[in-house]
């Protein structure tokens, strides 16, 4: 091995890298013509693989899905895919690659608060369409982003009368310790107080924690009536294998609305830890409609290995790019604000997950919300409650009024 | 009352679960001075033994007090002969050694078992204290660490492996003179003390499961408990987990699992300002 290493070569060297590291913000077309390219950026590595891996999966099914219909336009749509391991500059390097690259025509993805708030205002200002489909705490207002995924106000407001009403109102509540979790707990305080019950303690817990102990014996001495849980994460499962290990399953009962999100937990806990969670979301497998049964029985034919976990952010994937296909179809064109407009129309859209309509004012979906129990590793729906309003983005945002919104606001309910 | 009961037994638990991370680092680094950054690593691969053999169907106690620590062990004996032994005395060389082994391997556990916890159930059911409850395990735990240091305690001070041990890190030409081999020495002391750290991952899958990355979690709390105590093994680790864990979960009643944290390293820092060399450095020179 030479270990000469000239100043000349060792310049030549470096500059080299720093073009290539320059090239992917070349706005160049890469754009094979006759494609539509769809861009997904999903965590396919990193703590959130467990959910970043179905949400890619199903968008490829459903890529497949309209290109066996005969694609768009007379063109066939082409999925573009990164990783962007869990890592929120990787996330806004891919993002910005999608828009001026590949000059994709829609982006799919972003799962935590943080990789979404990463790539939203690069898709805006780059003007390229954007389906966040994962629920979070609410709060994002910005024409270019259409958000499939619940809301506290949709889930939290149906969730916490519901579980009140059958356990009582004394709530305790433990929660992660980031904006989701800080907000999500607000909402909680809140329609426990309106149903004239009571939140006697709110205990909130970094994603790294994994021992429960003391918060076990805290909850033992407050004596509530029941849990409620927003904590998030793989750190936390411990949580729920501790609060049985301590024999707490039959003393007091735990709602979540983050239990089970994305399906992993189902998979990691043992059913005599995870029965007789009740949660809320806007998609559960067990949903009894023929689309949805028609739905699971076409991923299961698609992956019969390695079949995805079926949640609220894998369906709503779905859902985003049937949602995108159809308003590509009505305006006949690929054109960012003809689609838009296709979407604000109203339009109700019949889904696995039951109806759903874009809310003009907020972007985000107007759509059926479930309450189930969960027993031995499925979900029994015990209520439904149809269009649901994001009520809680509607207190910030209108859109009709501000069309050039791009922010999130912090839904203060202090 | 009750609630008081309950309360202690959580701060021995918090106590017990620092012996247990940091007893085989204070064999490692307060005994050998090998700076072992990938211990937390060891206690994972504990925990994947234990979770891997459980699915096979092999029963808990075995996998947790057995198997674990054997396969950790072995694993030991092999980085000892492989790695360690040739940077013995070079303290900076064994960190950036260690630390590369510790991320190859939480990168070799993802890429084969994936970056997702796995977990066990938790052994025995609950028992009633008054009107709480306490899971029995947690009991088991406290119960584990003190057999822990018992043994270590009893192996260092009455029996000849302890003592040749000893007497080879002081000075290992003069055991060398003995007819003693250090070098076997050496290996089997690494051995014994990655032995104890997949123990501890073993006692600790049932609890907050197992993910590759896990050992990054442990690792400063395992190193700030042997430093704080310094070198004497069994009464260092003894007094800074005692210390350590009940203040920290004092706080962490009180005002929740971050002031916790905070007041563990501020107590930590309070400690090694004062007693630089740690708590043995100062007090109870004579112990082992």
């Amino acid at each position: 091995m030479t270990r000469n290493i000239s100043r000349r070569s060792m310049l030549k060297g470096t500059a080299a890298v720093g073009a290539a590291g320059a090239l992917p913000l070349m706005p160049f077309a890469a754009q094979a013509a006759g494609e539509i390219l769809v861009g997904g950026l999903h965590d396919l590595s990193g703590f959130i693989d467990f959910a970043g891996i179905p949400m890619n999966q199903i968008m490829l099914m459903a890529i497949e899905e309209i290109n066996a219909g005969g694609g768009l336009l007379g063109k066939k749509v082409k999925g573009i895919v990164y990783d962007p391991q869990t890592n929120m500059s990787l996330y806004s390097q891919y993002a910005t690659q999608l828009a001026l690259k590949d000059k994709a025509s829609v982006v799919m993805g972003g799962i935590t608060s943080a990789s979404r708030e990463t790539i939203r205002p690069i898709l805006h200002r780059y003007k390229t369409l954007y389906f966040y489909n994962t629920l979070y705490e609410g709060g994002v207002c910005d024409r270019n982003e259409i958000s499939l995924g619940t809301t506290p106000a949709q889930t939290v407001e149906k969730l916490v009368p519901y579980t009140m009403g059958l356990w009582g109102k004394k709530v305790y509540t433990i929660a992660a310790d980031y904006n989701y979790g800080q907000i999500t707990a607000a909402w909680v305080k809140r329609y426990v107080e309106q149903n004239g019950g009571e939140v006697v303690a709110t205990d909130f817990f970094p994603l790294d924690v994994t021992n429960f102990g003391s918060t076990i014996s805290k909850i033992q001495s407050a004596k509530p009536d029941m849990v409620m849980s927003v904590l998030v994460g793989t750190g936390h499962l411990g949580f729920y294998n501790q609060w049985a290990a301590a024999g707490m399953k039959k003393e007091i009962p735990i709602a979540s609305t983050t239990f089970g999100a994305a399906g992993a937990e189902l998979e990691i806990l043992k059913p005599e830890v995870a029965n007789g969670i009740i949660t809320s979301y806007g998609y559960y497998p067990s949903i009894d409609s023929p689309a949805n049964n028609e739905w699971v029985a076409k991923v299961n034919k698609r992956y019969p290995e390695k079949t995805p976990l079926l949640s609220e952010l894998s369906a709503f994937t779905w859902e985003g790019m049937m949602i995108w296909a159809d308003a590509v179809r009505t305006a006949g064109s690929l054109d960012r604000m003809k689609l838009i407009e296709v979407m604000e129309s109203g339009k109700t859209y019949t889904m696995p997950s039951g109806e759903c309509s874009i809310d003009p004012k907020t972007h985000h979906a107007i759509r059926d919300v479930y309450i189930a129990d969960l027993k031995d590793k499925t979900y029994i729906i015990k209520k439904k409650f149809s269009q649901v309003q994001p009520a809680d983005t509607q207190l910030v945002c209108d859109l009709e009024k501000n069309p050039n919104s791009n922010k999130h606001y912090e839904i203060s309910l202090k | 009352m009750d609630y008081s009961l309950v309360v202690a037994i959580e701060l021995l638990r918090e106590v017990a679960g620092l012996i247990l991370i940091a007893t085989g680092l204070a064999i490692v680094f307060g005994m050998m001075r090998v700076i072992n950054i990938a211990h937390g690593e060891f206690i994972m691969l504990g925990g994947y033994t234990v979770v891997l053999t459980t699915k096979q169907g092999v029963n808990i106690w075995i996998a947790i007090l057995i198997l674990a620590p054997l396969v950790v062990g072995i694993f030991g004996v092999v980085v000892e002969r492989l790695i360690i032994r040739h940077l013995y005395g070079r303290i900076i060389d064994s960190l950036l050694a260690t630390w590369g082994l510790s991320l190859f391997l939480i990168g070799f556990i993802t890429v084969v078992f994936g970056n997702t916890v796995e977990g066990v159930t938790t052994p025995f059911a609950a028992v009633a204290i008054g009107q709480y409850r306490v899971s029995i395990y947690t009991l088991f735990l406290i119960f584990a660490a003190m057999a822990v240091i018992a043994s270590v305690y009893l192996t260092l001070r009455h029996t000849k492996a302890g003592l040749i041990a000893r007497a080879t890190m002081q000075n290992p030409d003069m055991v060398e003179t003995l007819g003693i081999n250090s070098k076997l020495v050496y290996m089997a002391t690494f051995g014994v003390g990655a032995a104890f750290a997949g123990l501890a991952g073993g006692l600790l899958a049932p609890i907050s499961g197992v993910v590759p990355s896990m050992g990054a979690l442990l690792i400063g709390k395992a190193f700030i408990t042997v430093v704080t105590g310094g070198t004497a093994v069994v009464a260092g680790t003894l007094a800074a987990s005692s210390i350590l864990g009940s203040i920290s979960q004092s706080v962490t009643f009180m005002f929740g699992p971050v002031f916790g944290d905070a007041t563990l390293l501020f107590v930590a820092l309070i400690l090694l300002r004062l007693l630089p060399q740690g708590i043995t450095g100062r007090i109870f020179t004579r112990s082992v």
